[in-house]
């Protein structure tokens, strides 16, 4: 090993978001030509700490050391040219431009004043050439024609023309198949040679074991632990799960209160999912866990008739339901709560009561009256929101200003006008803070109680095994396991990702 | 009277902030406006005076308050003005100095706006051209048709049957001596317009397509349907305001002119949001009635007509910064 | 895996095409009509040339919105500015050749501050490109209309070479259009700004986070567009001897150089697409224009229609698109 003096040091940063503590004093450090993994729950705040580092976000105590400087970037570009860069699961690449375009965007070699495409290219290739001759990518391919597992290179290809000493890696194998892991894998190895210092974020306890040199685990926003040397992956598990949950699930379903089958899949496919066959029962909350890229949120986007079964049979209460049009799902009974709210559920410019009657209207007359429904009236929904709880200073201000538990609420509140048989979430409590989450599961159940069918999408584990009556495993577009509650967080993780075992 | 009522519905889904329903700040600067008219021309409180200030305001207003429609679903329609001289040179044409056949040349002129509408709505809806670019086109459509087909000289004046609608003033009305038919259009239309987008359903799934198309989707809004209704709507109310100014402009292929952007800035006056999302038919209303008001003082300042175009213009854009700018103190995305 | 990419982007490859297949399709129409009428002195490479020569303002407006649009924007004052550049410069010169030269300074200054202005409000105040453009048109027709009783004026014959004068044999303003649009090929492939335009566009958050300065980028984007619409306007003062204050929108050319660019494939939420694809859009409106002549269709037939093609050739692109329009 180098000389341990670390590349960047992040200590006792502290970060709080309205209504949320995301990091609690966390400290860190990353060593040059070691790949330190970073290891945690969703919200555990891996995400918050490398925004920090990388001048997204600022912090609220604690210091940046880079080099042996504090340093207070309120910007990433600041962090670039201190040599951070980090790699997001997002991709920020211009799909019209080439390879190489990108590679060098914003600081194109010029050559008399003109850019020199050939400097360029040359260049970019030689960035490619490190990810070996497994996985060629050209430099002057335009960026929408490669797969996602190509872009995925070309974006810790940016990352690494940049010449920077600490490279974030973001669950940078969530996209990336067994072959394209192996090409990321060797190419942090050369990486590695080079005395760049990596940080790697992922779930995966076979890639920790693989590439890391040491790992530190968070949890809630703590480090739960930090070991120096990778140990074996079940204490790294053990490590990451297990917390107090006391009530904050609610209690699961009794045998008397799960009834008939509401909607049945069999051998259910499209472009993006095979063979998907299984059954939901009225009154029962079930858990579809999976990583990214399982297209768990393609299966829900299938049976709502967004991106429809191409194949297979699917019944709602006895009845056909291959629906081709949310439309069309809604007026059989199915409601969907997506998981990116702001973009796809919620009108942010109009009023509480408005969100709510969306779906009551939708379905009505056009020329009906708006604060008479045959769902509901405005008084109804009204008192819906308030029996749900949920805050506003009043229900005819914009939606846009309430927080995202209350905003959720709302959201439930427009199906449940409606009375639907499945209602189906998607990462029902992401964005929203731990103390209102317990509502959401409440509330999920109480649905359930009612009859519901209640699908549950969700990346955050604990929150599948803790909400769910029965939890479903995807992965790559195929049901591969189901479990019963119960269930440990390592055998659903083993489901997931495909594995051996690990851990006990 | 007009401004009254207008001002009394204080503008529901106008912008709120906080709990205090705040009055659109369109009707002050009307009200202002109205009585710095007064001052330079006394005889304007004489309803000689302000009867045809909203005559003459009133198919911009019937305008605007269908332009709404199209701006709150997110989108602009720019093929109104051409389809206001399509409706008068048609009427020309079809009428043929012969006065009888009034009683069906309106319907079939409310046909071809009905047409000209969901045409509008289905390049955008389904061939998904912006509204932009599938409203101009539509605008050098009905341009060119309007001059094929009076083969570029349209007739010189039209029936007193069809003109009633624009130029007739019922006489003897109490308080006011005199009430005209264009005014009690544009109050028909404007109420209508008024139930149609503040209390039907057609009116919320409106503003939710201009808010978020996608979310409105998944929520169950049939999008197509709705967005076609809302050009619909602005077609059949430029129909309506062709009908009115056959009644007092006369005949010719360039009546039309200029109206889609005056009205698209009565309702930037009126505070709707571009793009969509927010939007209120009387302070559309209100908006034209401001538009009209700033030309009329331009007017006995003594400025020259072209003047009014630079005006519309500085007013189109301070009206858009004002908007951003309140927004973005308010806190708004 | 490189044949699988290949195969899925399929559709996207045919389109980077069609702006070529559309044009081999009007030519093909066009000279099976000449052919079939018996026309053939149609199909001379003279009569090409006049085709061509038909489109010089269109081209030299679409030059420039090729930038507006490919930064993300757009310009609704191009058809005034033309028509404002023309009026102005023929005041200006009013027949005397030594004006001439100031005459050009002041229109293409008067461009660069039209182009700055619209810049400066889409940037600094955040006016919606679509009505800022559309509130320059409106003030810039005003202003014309105002001003114009009093200008007259003509542009001297010597200026009227610009529209009719040849060089070897070519019309002067020919290559005066292929020298813009080569200019325009070379700023947009071989510059850094040329790179930082198709950023801008494609994504105005990942440009900035590269550390491009997109605010100057679309203002400068602007000021191009305004400058060939000056030119432009200049160019039709010359043609026709003196400028009116109806020739940009007579000519729509606000709408017909969007028409071009998109047809010639640059998308209009930006980011995508160039220069040759509006010399190929520019030139099939020519000949439709040259196919309505040739088959006699009246003058207003031919407005209809062409509203109907812009649409039509709009939809082409849009219609593939999954995402909602309004």
């Amino acid at each position: 090993m180098n000389t341990p003096s670390p590349v960047i040091e992040m200590r006792a940063i502290t970060k709080s978001f309205p209504g949320v503590k995301a990091l609690k004093g966390v400290s860190f450090a990353a060593y040059p030509g070691e790949v330190h993994a970073l290891a945690g729950e969703n919200g555990a705040g891996k995400s918050t700490l490398m925004k920090i580092l990388s001048g997204v976000y600022r912090l609220d105590d604690g210091a940046v050391v880079v080099g042996g400087e504090e340093r207070h970037f309120t910007h990433p570009l600041e962090a670039i040219r201190a040599g951070i860069a980090v790699i997001y699961q997002e991709f920020s690449l211009l799909p019209e431009r080439t390879v190489a375009q990108n590679i060098f965007l914003g600081r194109e070699p010029t050559r008399f004043g003109l850019v020199d495409h050939r400097a360029m290219n040359r260049e970019a290739r030689r960035v490619l050439s490190l990810f070996g001759s497994a996985h060629r990518i050209e430099a002057d391919t335009v960026v929408a024609d490669l797969d996602v597992a190509s872009q995925q290179l070309v974006e810790i290809a940016k990352a690494v023309s940049l010449d920077v000493r600490v490279i974030v890696m973001d669950e940078p194998t969530a996209a990336l198949n067994e072959t394209e892991c192996e090409v990321l894998f060797s190419l942090v190895d050369t990486l590695k040679k080079r005395d760049v210092a990596i940080i790697y974020i992922t779930h995966r306890m076979r890639e920790i074991t693989r590439l890391a040199d040491r790992v530190t685990v968070l949890k809630d926003g703590e480090t739960a632990v930090s070991f120096d040397e990778v140990p074996e992956p079940d204490a790294i598990v053990r490590a990451m799960v297990g917390r107090d949950i006391g009530d904050f699930y609610a209690a699961p379903a009794t045998p008397q209160e799960i009834g008939d089958i509401v909607l049945s899949v069999r051998h259910g496919g499209n472009d993006r999912l095979r063979n998907i066959s299984f059954d939901l029962r009225a009154g029962e909350v079930v858990g579809i866990a999976g990583l990214q890229g399982a297209e768990r949120v393609a299966l829900a986007k299938a049976i709502f008739g967004i991106s429809p079964f191409t194949e297979g049979e699917v019944m709602l209460a006895g009845k056909s339901a291959r629906f081709n049009h949310p439309r069309d799902a809604i007026r059989a009974g199915i409601g969907l709560l997506p998981g990116d709210r702001k973009a796809e559920g919620l009108v942010l410019m109009q009023s509480v009561t408005d969100n709510g009657m969306l779906t009551a209207r939708a379905l009505s007359a056009l020329a009906g009256r708006a604060d008479a429904t045959a769902f509901a009236t405005t008084e109804e929904m009204d008192g819906l929101l308030q029996d749900l709880d949920v805050r506003a200073g009043s229900f005819s201000q914009e939606i846009k200003a309430l927080s995202g538990g209350n905003q959720q609420k709302a959201i439930v509140a427009r199906w449940l006008a409606l009375a639907p048989r499945l209602l189906i979430f998607i990462e029902p409590t992401r964005g929203i803070d731990v103390n209102a989450k317990a509502g959401i599961y409440h509330l999920m159940r109480d649905l359930a109680r009612k009859g519901t069918a209640i699908m549950m999408i969700s990346s955050d584990l604990p929150e599948v095994l803790g909400a769910a009556d029965r939890i479903l495993v995807m992965r790559g577009g195929e049901l591969v396991a189901a479990f019963p509650r119960g269930v440990s967080e390592a055998d659903v993780m083993l489901a997931a990702t495909g594995e051996e075992a690990v851990a006990a | 009277m007009s401004q009254q009522t207008v001002s009394s519905q204080q503008a529901p889904g106008a912008p709120r902030s906080g709990r205090l329903p705040k009055i659109n700040p369109v009707f002050f600067v009307l009200a202002a406006l109205l009585v710095a008219i007064t001052l330079s021309n006394p005889n304007f409180v004489e309803p000689t005076g302000y009867m045809n200030f909203l005559k003459r305001a009133a198919p911009l207003a019937i305008l605007a308050a269908g332009q709404i429609y199209v701006i709150v679903s997110g989108g602009f329609d720019l093929s109104v003005g051409s389809l206001i001289t399509l409706t008068v040179v048609g009427s020309s044409m079809l009428l043929n100095n012969n006065a009888d056949a009034t009683w069906w040349v309106i319907p079939i002129m409310y046909a071809v706006g009905l047409a000209v509408g969901v045409v509008n709505g289905l390049v955008v809806s389904f061939l998904r051209v912006p509204s932009l670019i599938a409203t101009l086109g539509m605008m050098i459509t009905l341009n060119g048709a309007a001059f094929m087909w009076s083969s570029g000289s349209p007739r010189g004046y039209l029936p007193e049957t069809f003109r009633f609608f624009g130029r007739v003033n019922i006489q003897g009305i109490p308080l006011i001596q005199f009430l005209p038919v264009a005014l009690l259009v544009m109050l028909a239309a404007g109420s209508y317009l008024f139930w149609l987008m503040h209390r039907t359903n057609l009116g919320r799934m409106l503003h939710a397509i201009g808010d978020n198309p996608r979310a409105a989707q998944m929520s169950g809004v049939p999008i197509e349907r709705v967005r076609i209704t809302a050009f619909v709507v602005s077609s059949l109310s430029a129909v309506t305001a062709g009908i009115l100014l056959g009644g007092f402009a006369g005949v010719s292929t360039d009546v039309g002119v200029g109206y889609e952007l005056q009205a698209i800035t009565a309702c930037v006056i009126g505070g709707a949001q571009l793009l969509g999302g927010r939007g209120s038919v009387p302070a559309s209303i209100a908006g034209a009635l401001t538009l009209t008001a700033i030309f009329t003082l331009l007017n006995f300042i003594g400025l020259p007509k072209p003047v009014r175009d630079v005006v519309q213009g500085v007013i189109l854009i301070v009206a858009v910064v004002l908007a951003t700018y309140r927004r973005n103190r308010a806190g708004g995305t | 895996m490189s044949t699988a990419t290949l195969i899925k982007r399929l559709p996207s490859r045919i389109e980077r095409y069609s702006p070529a297949l559309l044009l081999a399709a009007a030519l093909l129409i066009y000279v099976a009509i000449a052919l079939s009428l018996g026309l053939t002195r149609f199909l001379t490479p003279e009569a090409a040339i006049s085709i061509l020569n038909r489109s010089i303002a269109l081209g030299m407006t679409a030059v420039g919105q090729t930038f507006a649009i490919l930064v993300g924007s757009i310009d609704l004052s191009v058809a005034h500015l033309i028509s404002a550049s023309a009026v102005v410069s023929s005041a200006i010169m009013n027949g005397d050749p030594a004006m001439m030269a100031p005459a050009v300074v002041v229109v293409l200054l008067m461009g660069a501050l039209v182009g700055t202005l619209n810049g400066l409000m889409i940037t600094r105040l955040e006016v919606n490109p679509l009505i800022a453009t559309l509130g320059m048109a409106l003030i810039i027709q005003g202003c014309l209309a105002s001003f114009h009783g009093k200008f007259g004026g003509s542009v001297p014959d010597a200026f009227q070479f610009f529209a009719y004068g040849t060089v070897l044999g070519l019309p002067f303003s020919l290559m005066v259009l292929a020298v813009v649009v080569v200019a325009a090929w070379v700023v947009l492939r071989f510059t850094r700004f040329g790179s930082n335009v198709y950023s801008v566009g494609g994504n105005r958050d990942t440009a900035r986070a590269a550390g491009i300065k997109t605010n100057r980028v679309v203002i400068a984007s602007h000021i191009l567009c305004s400058l060939c619409a000056s030119l432009s306007g200049l160019y039709l003062a010359s043609r026709l001897k003196s400028g009116s204050p109806w020739l940009g929108t007579e000519g729509a050319y606000d709408l017909e150089s969007i028409a071009v660019v998109v047809i010639g494939g640059t998308i209009l939420s930006g980011g995508k697409g160039g220069i040759w694809g509006t010399v190929a859009g520019v030139v099939i409106f020519s000949l439709i224009d040259s196919i309505f002549n040739l088959a006699g269709v009246d003058a207003f037939a031919k407005q209809v229609m062409r509203g109907i093609i812009i649409v039509a050739a709009v939809a082409f692109y849009a219609v593939r698109s999954k995402r909602i329009v309004a």
